[in-house]
């Protein structure tokens, strides 16, 4: 592996969604999360977790060092014989055991270098902390959820069928947020990245993957969902030169024009930097 | 843990964030918060600035800024350790949907002081790490971001100086019943900092009421927290 990365990275990520469904609530019978309390959309961490897995197992083809260990089952991969790497594992003492569990699937894995891992290694569920942290993604603004009621020429079995005699229509319900601006804030630790071993180039993949990830991600849900931007303040030193609260509060989102209509598109929406930057930290939009 | 350790003098750290989790051990697999932040996430949010095997964090009071509400997640989570063994977890076959109830728009003051441990070299001194706190949770300086009791809940933090105004806390004062205080860990296999909780390792707790929005934690080893 690479050396592990030296800076502290904070980052603000914005992504839209237009016509579709961003993250469905199991609690509210899949319609989009929203926030009760204040109407605003919600995206949760695990959501884009999930897309930077797909997205890294996409184009590196979940090969070592790339692989990823929670996947989806969409894409079959080959298994590769790993047996070699187990014997060197199994033949060490117990205490070094969970050493070298560790390290082993800290090499191999990018989502566990990434995001960490629970493991059931060792004494009891040794954990790996990873460096990447993200949290809720908010919308700017209220969305209005929309429920479409749409039919299907078909049905799904013989019995259907001979209810409807022959008709054979099914209905179906489909929702989506007709738009919506989220902003996503997430964290780089510079020293949990040398626990794991989370390099430059394991950085750059995952600012590929964020940039990236929507565009693999269609489906009839999710509509349209664009990266719009991201915004990643680079510190100079590993525990950091200012508080990311600060950094966040830079990038103000405004919206155009008198604001009397809602928001339909990006382009109703104006992202400012405002402030000064402070000492220490170099601002780089990578989107 | 007896009165005449060296100790500092209590620093304030002002935390908050959109949600947090202090999850009740009893109810684990649904997650609840506690209504209130516990010691032992306070005692993380400063371990996430500062933290060495010479010194050990004290927390004594922590102030409750803001109202407590609550809002309810599910969401879709893996029911499986990992395992070197394995080639990997398929999520269908693992999934398991699990709602939270989270606090919301949460804001704390912790009041806590640091003590030497008797990890603490020569060279280590209660002013150096003082210092080295004050320096770094000035500058928003951190080993890892502070999270309010789940990673994905990442807290904001800020120093209040010695002679500035502190916020007020909340006017009320529920019970809250039985609060989690800290893990009492068998630390013989806690090598740094790289915990693996066994069965050395027990869950202690106290009773606590909110006094008009500050929650006053005993200190370790005290009658008042039941182990």
């Amino acid at each position: 592996m690479s050396q592990s990365i030296n800076n502290r990275y904070d980052f603000v990520l914005l992504f839209d969604v237009k016509d579709g469904n961003p993250n469905g609530d199991p609690d509210a019978g899949n319609l989009p999360r929203v926030d009760p309390e204040t109407g605003n959309g919600l995206v949760t961490d695990v959501c884009l977790k999930r897309k930077v897995r797909n997205y890294v197992q996409m184009v590196k083809g979940a090969k070592d060092p790339f692989d990823i260990f929670i996947k989806e089952k969409a894409i079959l991969n080959n298994l590769i014989d790993e047996a070699h790497e187990q014997e060197s594992v199994k033949s060490k003492e117990k205490g070094d055991k969970t050493e070298h569990a560790r390290q082993y699937m800290c090499s191999r894995y990018f989502d566990i270098r990434t995001f960490g891992a629970v493991m059931s290694t060792g004494k009891n569920a040794g954990q790996v902390r990873g460096p990447v942290q993200l949290t809720f993604s908010r919308s700017i603004d209220q969305v209005v959820t929309l429920e479409h009621s749409i039919t299907r020429m078909a049905v799904a079995t013989e019995a259907e069928a001979e209810k409807q005699q022959g008709d054979n229509r099914t209905m179906g319900r489909k929702f989506t947020v007709p738009y919506g601006l989220y902003r996503c804030h997430g964290f780089i630790s510079a020293p949990l990245a040398r626990q794991t071993g989370f390099g430059q180039e394991d950085l750059d993949l995952l600012w590929d993957a964020l940039k990236n990830m929507f565009e693999h991600d269609h489906s009839a849900a999710r509509g349209h969902m664009v990266s719009r931007k991201l915004f990643v303040f680079r510190h100079a030193g590993e525990f950091g030169n200012a508080p990311s609260h600060k950094l966040f509060e830079l990038v103000k989102i405004a919206r155009k024009g008198d604001g009397k209509l809602p928001p339909r598109d990006f382009e109703d929406y104006e992202v400012k930097l405002e402030g000064e930057i402070p000492g220490g930290v170099e601002l780089v939009e990578m989107l | 843990m007896n009165q005449t350790v060296p100790k500092t003098k209590p620093f304030r750290l002002k935390v908050w964030g959109e949600n947090a989790c202090f999850t009740r051990p009893e109810l684990k697999v649904e997650r609840v918060s506690y209504d209130v932040m516990t010691p032992s996430a306070a005692r993380g949010v400063l371990e996430a600035i500062l933290w060495k095997p010479a010194i050990r964090w004290v927390v004594e009071r922590i102030d409750v800024l803001n109202p407590i509400r609550w809002e309810s997640v599910r969401r879709n989570e893996v029911g499986q350790l990992m395992s070197p063994r394995s080639e990997g977890v398929y999520i269908e076959d693992a999934r398991q949907q699990k709602a939270g109830m989270l606090l919301r728009e949460v804001a704390y003051i912790i009041h806590a002081h640091l003590e030497l441990t008797d990890r603490a070299g020569p060279q280590d001194n209660l002013v150096k790490f003082q210092e080295m706190f004050l320096r770094r949770a000035g500058a928003g300086q951190c080993f890892n971001q502070p999270y309010l009791g789940c990673r994905e809940f990442s807290a904001h933090f800020e120093l209040i100086g010695q002679n500035e105004e502190a916020p007020s806390p909340i006017d009320e004062s529920p019970e809250l019943g039985l609060l989690l205080f800290d893990i009492v860990h068998d630390a013989s296999s806690d090598k740094d900092h790289v915990h693996h909780c066994g069965p050395g390792c027990r869950a202690s707790f106290f009773r606590v009421k909110l006094e008009r929005g500050v929650l006053w934690v005993p200190l370790p080893g005290s009658k008042e927290v039941l182990q």
